[in-house]
């Protein structure tokens, strides 16, 4: 340790636990919203270190639409269990059988996932809620505040953020409103994928290449099943996939791959030309501004 | 995670830089052009900046919407906030806080330059000079950002003449002299063409400088951080409460600056005890040092009352103690100005503390540096030297030698906005 330098990845590692430590430090109720996938998974690894050898000392939450891949709820399920954590479910069947949301008619649950996120914070008074989200994911996302203020009816307002300075983050809020946090912020998608490498964190098998039958919608693979149903006139074939970002069964696309360990995966990553959420996510393609759109409502 | 950088496989040295200029100074084509020759631009984005720009009917592939994010900047072709890009090389890994150098978005500037390794400020090689350059020096250097760049654009459009060239970059060194700038590079480029960006350019012999990328690969930024000065602000006590860990206590937080070792005596401040570091750890086990920017927890040999906002230093060097704080102060609040008398909160290190403006020395005009001492309040984007006094002594460092302990923020508790920056004088 002569020359006091760290790496970039060590240098990423210590501001995203002093992001949770500010937070643990300053806000009243925080919670993580762990989604069972890999930056969730990243951010649950980064809150213990943060506080070991204390337990993390805030709950999770997932916003469980009811069409996730069997294999993230069974990781997510383990993951809490090891921990120790709390989790709380607020589920998108429930408040779709209670009439609080309903369901659009193309069967997708990404959009009402808000009013449900936003009804659970309210529920548990929850000020601070931990993301997973990157600036590198997407262009509303790059201009994001680390700390980011939504309103009382948990609204971002891209024009009229809060300025951040230096380490100095404000994360004081009048009731009912909310911070959210994003301690990945200046992560990339390769610095989370070698950082899951190097400190060996396990993930759920979708994100590994296998055999699964799927339909070309688009240019992109979906795999088939309870939630991706065939089409008419759509042909299924078998194909080698895995999942470089994994949402909802029904909107998340499979990438070509025959990466089976996280080097190879790494590799993958390292030499691709197109965006993780342009290669994956249906969601994100409904317009230039789908998700900026998104979050002005409260999205993640 | 604590290993040093030779240790470890992954040798990427991280370097945060702020960009400075117009979209008319080529600026968001220099970025993009960092972007697609260091293989950082996918095709998908590339796909979808080429459709919106075709759709508008634009000439080119306009590169600044792949850095303008927002609806409205897209609509109105005008950056409103600091996007963050990130690009990666063999030698190092890069953000980008690229700011918008217009003057209502000075507040934007100083965001992007506080955190800043290094300031890129670019200049139209036909135009020289402007009022915006000097700004966006004389801000860059008032955050005290360790290096400056100055790319002077658009030379194939000047037949690449060395004479343009150094008649800038004289105008600009005499200016620079006024200003604290510890290390200058003045590099000649075209962005569109890609002289001086990546590679040297051909066209520029009389050029001996090494090209923008190269230079941003190996400027030298460990000996930026200030080593000297011991300042550990305590961030979070950790307290297990279990069984295996009962009598554990541990004060966790990031070094803001010096070098701690167990064994060292340390001050804890404001109460002025003293002790010594038992021992400082991770959750990747103990360390025999650490240094900034790492994020640790030290435990001390003696049992003594340390809480959040408190800070560890060594006793013969300690940071001033002190209710009445001398600063420049950048004010950001569109709805009120800064007021002589107002009171807010403000944030340093990791404490809180409530202040009252006791005096607006002067307002200084940030593009001729003038002093205006009739000011007696400060409004959205001015710059000022103000006098205030604190609810309770803050531990703190002149900016100049401790960016960690000399920078504060400014918050109006009516609403709980962040409403300015200070810097300590």
């Amino acid at each position: 340790m002569s020359d006091y330098r760290i790496s970039h990845t060590a240098a990423l590692e210590a501001e995203a636990i002093f992001i949770f430590r500010e937070v643990a430090a300053t806000c009243q109720r925080p919670v993580l919203l762990f989604s069972g996938g890999k930056d969730s998974i990243v951010m649950l690894h980064l809150a213990q270190k943060a506080f070991a050898p204390a337990p993390v000392p805030f709950p999770v939450m997932h916003v469980d639409t009811g069409q996730n891949f069997a294999e993230v709820i069974d990781y997510r399920d383990r993951r809490v269990a090891e921990t120790g954590v709390q989790l709380i479910v607020a589920s998108v069947q429930d408040a779709i059988d209670r009439g609080m949301v309903t369901e659009p008619p193309d069967g997708t649950r990404n959009r009402i996932q808000t009013p449900v996120l936003l009804e659970a914070a309210e529920k548990y008074q929850f000020d601070a809620l931990f993301g997973g989200a990157r600036r590198d994911e997407e262009k509303a996302r790059a201009k994001e505040r680390v700390f980011s203020f939504r309103d009382d009816f948990g609204q971002w307002d891209p024009k009229n953020q809060r300025p951040e300075l230096w380490n100095l983050y404000n994360g004081r809020v009048h009731p009912g409103e909310q911070i959210r946090v994003f301690p990945l912020s200046n992560w990339t998608e390769l610095d989370v994928w070698r950082y899951i490498g190097t400190e060996a964190i396990p993930l759920p098998e979708v994100y590994f290449a296998s055999e699964r039958e799927v339909v070309d919608r688009g240019g992109m693979l979906y795999a088939v099943n309870e939630f991706v149903q065939v089409r008419d006139g759509e042909e299924v074939f078998k194909e080698t996939v895995r999942y470089r970002t994994v949402g909802d069964a029904n909107l998340t696309a499979g990438v070509r791959s025959g990466a089976t360990t996280i080097e190879e995966i790494i590799a993958e990553v390292e030499s691709s030309r197109i965006t993780e959420r342009g290669a994956t996510r249906g969601d994100d393609k409904t317009s230039e501004a789908a998700m900026e759109d998104r979050k002005r409502e409260g999205y993640f | 995670m604590t290993d040093t950088l030779t240790s470890r496989e992954d040798t990427h040295e991280l370097l945060r830089f702020a960009t400075a200029g117009s979209v008319d100074d080529g600026k968001s084509t220099l970025i993009g052009r960092l972007l697609f020759d260091s293989k950082s631009l996918f095709d998908d984005q590339w796909d979808a900046v080429e459709a919106v720009s075709a759709g508008r009917g634009d000439e080119y592939t306009d590169l600044a919407l792949l850095t303008d994010g927002l609806r409205s900047e897209r609509e109105q072709g005008i950056t409103i906030d600091v996007a963050y890009r990130y690009f990666a090389t063999p030698e190092r890994k890069f953000i980008i806080a690229d700011t918008p150098g217009h003057i209502q978005y000075t507040r934007n500037m100083v965001t992007g330059a506080s955190t800043a390794d290094l300031a890129l400020i670019l200049v139209d090689a036909r135009k020289g000079l402007v009022e915006q350059s000097r700004r966006h020096a004389f801000l860059c250097s008032l955050l005290r950002v360790p290096h400056m760049v100055l790319c002077v654009n658009k030379m194939d459009l000047v037949d690449y003449d060395e004479a343009v060239f150094k008649r800038i970059e004289n105008e600009f060194k005499a200016f620079a002299t006024k200003l604290e700038v510890p290390d200058l590079t003045v590099v000649p480029i075209s962005a569109l063409k890609g002289d001086n960006v990546v590679h040297r350019s051909e066209h520029m012999p009389w050029f001996q400088g090494p090209s923008l990328l190269h230079h941003l690969e190996k400027v030298h930024i460990a000996s930026d951080r200030n080593l000297v000065d011991v300042r550990f602000p305590v961030q979070h006590v950790i307290r297990p409460h279990s069984s295996d860990n009962h009598d554990y206590r541990g004060y966790a937080g990031q070094i803001a600056s010096g070098v701690m070792k167990p064994g060292d005596e340390v001050m804890v401040l404001p109460s002025g005890f003293t002790s010594r570091i038992a021992s400082i750890e991770t959750a990747d086990g103990p360390l025999d040092e650490a240094f900034p920017p790492l994020s640790v927890t030290v435990r001390l040999e003696d049992e003594l009352d340390v809480s959040r906002g408190d800070m560890l230093c060594r006793p013969g060097n300690q940071p001033r103690v002190s209710q009445d704080i001398e600063a420049m102060v950048c004010w950001m609040d569109e709805a009120r100005p800064l007021r002589l008398r107002g009171k807010y909160a403000i944030k340093h290190t990791t404490s809180d503390a409530r202040a009252v403006v006791k005096d607006v020395q002067y307002q200084l005009d940030v593009n001729t540096l003038h002093r205006d001492e009739s000011a007696n309040e400060l409004k959205l984007n001015e710059i000022g030297r103000v006098t205030l006094r604190t609810t309770k002594p803050l531990l703190c460092d002149d900016y100049r030698r401790n960016r960690a302990t000399g920078g504060f923020i400014i918050i109006d508790e009516s609403d709980n906005r962040t409403v300015g920056a200070g810097i300590i004088v």
